[in-house]
């Protein structure tokens, strides 16, 4: 079916005098004259023309050339593609949460205000850590937040510390995080896929101001270390970082307040399953000890016997790092899930999504190389070196082959310390047939030919973009011929 | 609840072919003295009937834009979207994906980022746009950025304080360890002077920042400080209004070198501050300068006009350290509100909004000024928002009109020492006279009911 729809731009369906949006005739007298013409404009802006039916086939049409959650298997490693419940989506809705403007007076917004508080809570407790701010909207900026809270607390006690250490595993918002910070990024080396002790010990000074790790790394293990790893930090006077994007695999089971981190960012958008909308939005709130507190961002929610208001009075505080309050609507998504888990539910999560990864661990580990062995937590990353020495297949062939057999690929080529890496994340809400249907594919495309790999995926309406000619003579936007 | 779909014998298969005979068995690398040996201390699990009972209460505590009249701005925007946003934005081929690394597998979004792109250009007048960044404050701050890294120039940043205090104190905040400094200038008039501007201006200056329509509603010499940017090779930076863009000049044709907004206005609900859309369009030249994602139009193996993301050698996930941003998850699925939104106003449409948007406005400053003592604060051209002098005291105001029905302004004391007797009122396309009717009468018999009040 899909190869007989339209792939035409919008701009190109555009009939001159067409409309979709029909807005209301005027019941007040006309303004226009007041505008001095230097700001006026002498036409609206060269927008398409389409009727309300073309807009609606045209996007829906091109939904269809999409892998989703909804509609394929996604093991996309780092980023915890699990199911997203309709029932979130249907209460972040609701008028009472959706239509409320963010400078609302707090009197009325108790309700939201509360669920906020509420949430600060919950997520100081997963973490077990004692402060926290929602303000991020991904990941990375829970990074730059967590790191410039640092910075200011250095400043106060009369340190100047420049240096932020970052494992060579780490993602790279990690190292572009420290530089906005104004920090310099050194890398750590791993050795058999944890950090190199040595390593760290050498570059550990009084110039180190945050270690970041990502617990578990990136490798989809436990640093083992970390125990070790933190106490070393902490002698040097620095503080822990931790990378929160792997959460799912130890929700419940530890906490990186218990296990030496001074700071964490969770990914609201994996861990508590905010949908990833091709892309966003996320939430990535920020999780600090105590003596962390008074850098957060501002505002906090607080509470006053059963009042809550935005608390702006903080005179220590970094600042903002956006406008307004953070993404509220993921936040309510997070709520909701974390209301409908519980404890038992979230740690069911953990426990589940370590399971899964591990049973597609133990379907693989014959057949493809997993130079960290042979278990994991909730994520493994194999590595198709010597398919391609040996076999010219390498982790893209395969990842672009699974496209044709309709499971999305793994992520691949990260984490960069693995060569030809495929980062496998199963999650907690994939069943057994799934994992097994998955596991019999990934044996099958090895055995295939080199050759007609290289041309996958054969069945989708698109193979192989040339992204080489794309950076070279960037086509950016649609132009009238 | 539970999302878990493998039964007990599934899981007990499963654990076999691991070779453990628990999946606490799988835990074995976390030492057991970093283990949490209780449950978490969060709320027992509720059902989805439960959870909606809960919802539902919390929801109903907060007054809305809908079950009030909505006059308040700042950035946030209670503007008009048709059903259609939300009908292809419920589309969960689209909500339920992740960022298009594979394109083959995400041609649909890659396309439509594509066309978001393309509309963010015929919107701006500006030659090309990124595929979105947060909201509108950090879009502000990674201009600024982008403006040093463009001129080289690393010193002096201008920014005036009509640009909405949220963004200012953002740009602050990433810039507290980086060589740009921040040079803020007054705007007692409601604008900023481009004589004041250019007494600031120098050959290190980066960039001016201007928010045009600024904070307070009015219209800023964009033309003319563009012109003064160029005489000593700085960068002009306008944040703007989408909707505003029906009627006013677009920044490609006054000058602007990077244009950024708050995109929250074309499809996204309020959502009490997010997730809203930040908006990035700048000259050609500037193009691997840019943040975050880009898609690019180019063929397939077989030749077909396929779209993949591209310039990445600009990213974090290659240039780490040294990449134009950190940005990585972007708000992908408010640009895809966005483009369906300004495809379903079409030229007409946003035309239309925007003319209604400034009539509206305009009628509801004349009907307060004619029915109250009040006056506008600021003898400037505006667009859909506007700054008011109140003669009683804002707060008890701004209260007696929400008693009435009606979320009446924004009280500018808590960002503007000077102003603190003055409130910006936004009227969009939705408001109708007779709601516009009603504030004014609100604000009146506020007004005559604190000059009571101050009399007895
Ligand atoms: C390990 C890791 N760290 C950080 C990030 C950045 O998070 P975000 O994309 O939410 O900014 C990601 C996700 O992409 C990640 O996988």
């Amino acid at each position: 079916m899909e190869k007989n729809q339209s792939t035409a731009l919008i701009f190109e369906l555009s009939r001159s005098g067409r409309r979709c949006a029909r807005l209301p005739v005027s019941d007040v007298p006309d303004a226009v004259v007041t505008i001095p013409q230097r700001f006026m404009a002498d036409a609206p802006p060269a927008l398409p023309e389409l009727g309300e039916l073309d807009v609606v086939r045209h996007f829906v049409n091109l939904s269809t050339k999409n892998m989703s959650i909804d509609t394929n298997f996604y093991p996309l490693g780092s980023c915890t593609m699990k199911y997203n419940p309709k029932r979130h989506e249907r209460l972040a809705a609701l008028a009472g949460l959706a239509d409320v403007h963010p400078l609302q007076d707090d009197e009325t917004c108790q309700g939201i205000l509360g669920l906020l508080y509420e949430m600060q809570s919950y997520l100081a407790e997963i973490a077990g850590l004692h402060g926290v701010s929602l303000q991020p909207a991904a990941g990375a900026q829970g990074e730059l937040t967590a790191l410039l809270v640092a910075s200011a607390y250095f400043k106060d006690k009369g340190q100047k510390r420049t240096r932020v250490l970052i494992p060579d595993s780490a993602h790279g918002t990690n190292p572009a995080s420290a530089a906005i910070a104004g920090f310099d990024a050194v890398q750590i080396k791993s050795q058999g896929g944890y950090v190199d002790l040595e390593d760290l010990k050498a570059k550990l000074d009084d110039r180190t101001a945050v270690f970041m790790i990502t617990n578990p790394n990136t490798l989809g293990l436990f640093e083992k270390q970390i125990a070790t790893i933190t106490k070393l930090v902490h002698e040097a006077g620095g503080l822990v970082y931790l990378d929160g994007a792997n959460m799912n695999a130890i929700l419940g089971i530890t906490r990186p307040g218990d296990f030496g981190a001074d700071m964490m960012h969770y990914n609201v958008h994996k861990t508590f399953t905010g949908p990833h909308g091709a892309g966003g939005p996320g939430s990535g709130p920020i999780a600090v000890r105590d003596m962390l507190i008074p850098y957060l961002p501002s505002p906090l929610v607080v509470r006053q016997g059963d009042r809550y208001t935005l608390d702006e009075d903080r005179p220590q505080s970094i600042g903002r790092v956006r406008s307004f309050f953070g993404n509220v609507g993921i936040l309510i998504r997070g709520y909701c899930y974390i209301r409908t888990l519980g404890p038992s539910g979230l740690r069911e999560v953990s426990d589940q999504a370590v399971l899964n990864a591990n049973y597609l661990l133990s379907r693989l580990k014959d057949q493809f190389e997993v130079p960290q062995g042979d278990r994991c937590m909730h994520e493994f990353v194999a590595s198709c070196r010597t398919l391609r020495r040996e076999k010219n297949i390498s982790a893209m062939e395969i990842a672009k082959r699974l496209l044709d057999f309709g499971y999305h690929a793994p992520t691949v080529y990260f984490p960069l310390v693995v060569p030809e890496a495929l980062m496998i994340e199963p999650t907690e809400t994939e069943n057994k047939e799934t994992l097994d249907a998955f596991a019999d594919t990934l044996i099958k495309i090895k055995g295939e030919d080199a050759a007609f790999l290289k041309e996958a995926p054969h069945t989708l309406s698109r193979s192989r973009p040339d992204e080489v000619k794309a950076a070279k003579e960037p086509i950016l936007r649609w132009k009238p011929a | 609840m539970s999302y878990v779909q493998n039964t007990a014998e599934q899981q007990a298969a499963m654990l076999a072919s691991i070779g453990v005979d628990c999946i606490e068995a799988l835990f074995a690398p976390i030492p057991s003295e970093l283990r949490l040996k209780r449950l978490l201390d969060i709320p027992a699990a509720m059902s989805e009937i439960e959870l909606t009972r809960h919802m539902t209460a919390l929801a109903s505590r907060n007054r809305n834009a809908s079950d009030s009249v909505c006059f308040l701005g700042g950035g946030a925007y209670d503007h008009f979207i048709p059903a259609v946003v939300d009908a292809i934005c419920s589309r969960s081929e689209y909500y339920t994906a992740y960022t298009p690394y594979q394109a083959e597998a995400s041609q649909g979004s890659l396309q439509a980022f594509f066309e978001f792109q393309t509309l963010i250009c015929q919107l701006t007048g500006m030659e090309v746009a990124n595929a979105s960044l947060y909201e509108g404050g950090t879009s502000v701050t990674e201009a600024v950025l982008m403006a040093a890294g463009v001129t080289g120039r690393h010193g002096r940043v201008i920014v005036a304080e009509s640009v909405h205090p949220d963004y200012r104190s953002t740009l602050k905040t990433y810039l507290a360890n980086l060589e740009p400094k921040v040079t803020e200038v007054p705007t007692p008039e409601g604008f900023a002077n481009p004589d004041d501007i250019r007494k600031v201006l120098d050959d290190q200056t980066s960039c001016v920042v201007l928010q045009h329509p600024n904070f307070f509603g009015c219209l800023e010499e964009v033309e003319e400080v563009a012109k003064l940017c160029h005489a000593v090779g700085a960068l002009l930076v306008v944040s703007f209004d989408p909707i505003s863009l029906g009627i006013l000049k677009k920044p490609g044709d006054y000058g602007a070198d990077i244009a950024v907004a708050e995109g929250q206005g074309l499809g996204n609900p309020l959502n009490y501050g997010g997730p809203y859309l930040g908006l990035l369009a700048c000259r050609e030249a500037y193009v691997r300068k840019i943040p975050g994602r880009v898609v690019g139009q180019t063929t397939d193996r077989l030749g077909r006009r396929t779209y993949a993301l591209t310039l990445q050698t600009r990213e974090q996930h290659i240039r780490r350290e040294k990449a134009t941003s950190n940005i990585c998850t972007n708000q992908g699925l408010m640009a895809l509100k966005a483009a369906v939104h300004l495809t379903a106003l079409g030229p007409s449409g946003l035309r239309e909004t925007a003319h209604l948007c400034l009539n509206k406005a305009h009628y509801a400053v004349a009907q307060i000024e004619t029915m109250t003592d009040m006056r506008r604060r600021f003898n400037r051209p505006f667009f859909k928002e506007f700054t008011l002098q109140s003669s009683v005291p804002v707060h008890s105001l701004l209260e007696h009109a929400r008693d009435d029905g009606y979320l009446a302004g924004l009280a500018l004391a808590r960002w503007y020492e000077g102003l603190e007797d003055c409130f910006s009122v936004t009227v969009t396309e939705k408001r109708t006279r007779s709601e516009i009717d009603g504030l004014a009468r609100s604000l009146q018999s506020a007004v005559r009911h604190g000059v009571r009040a101050v009399m007895a």
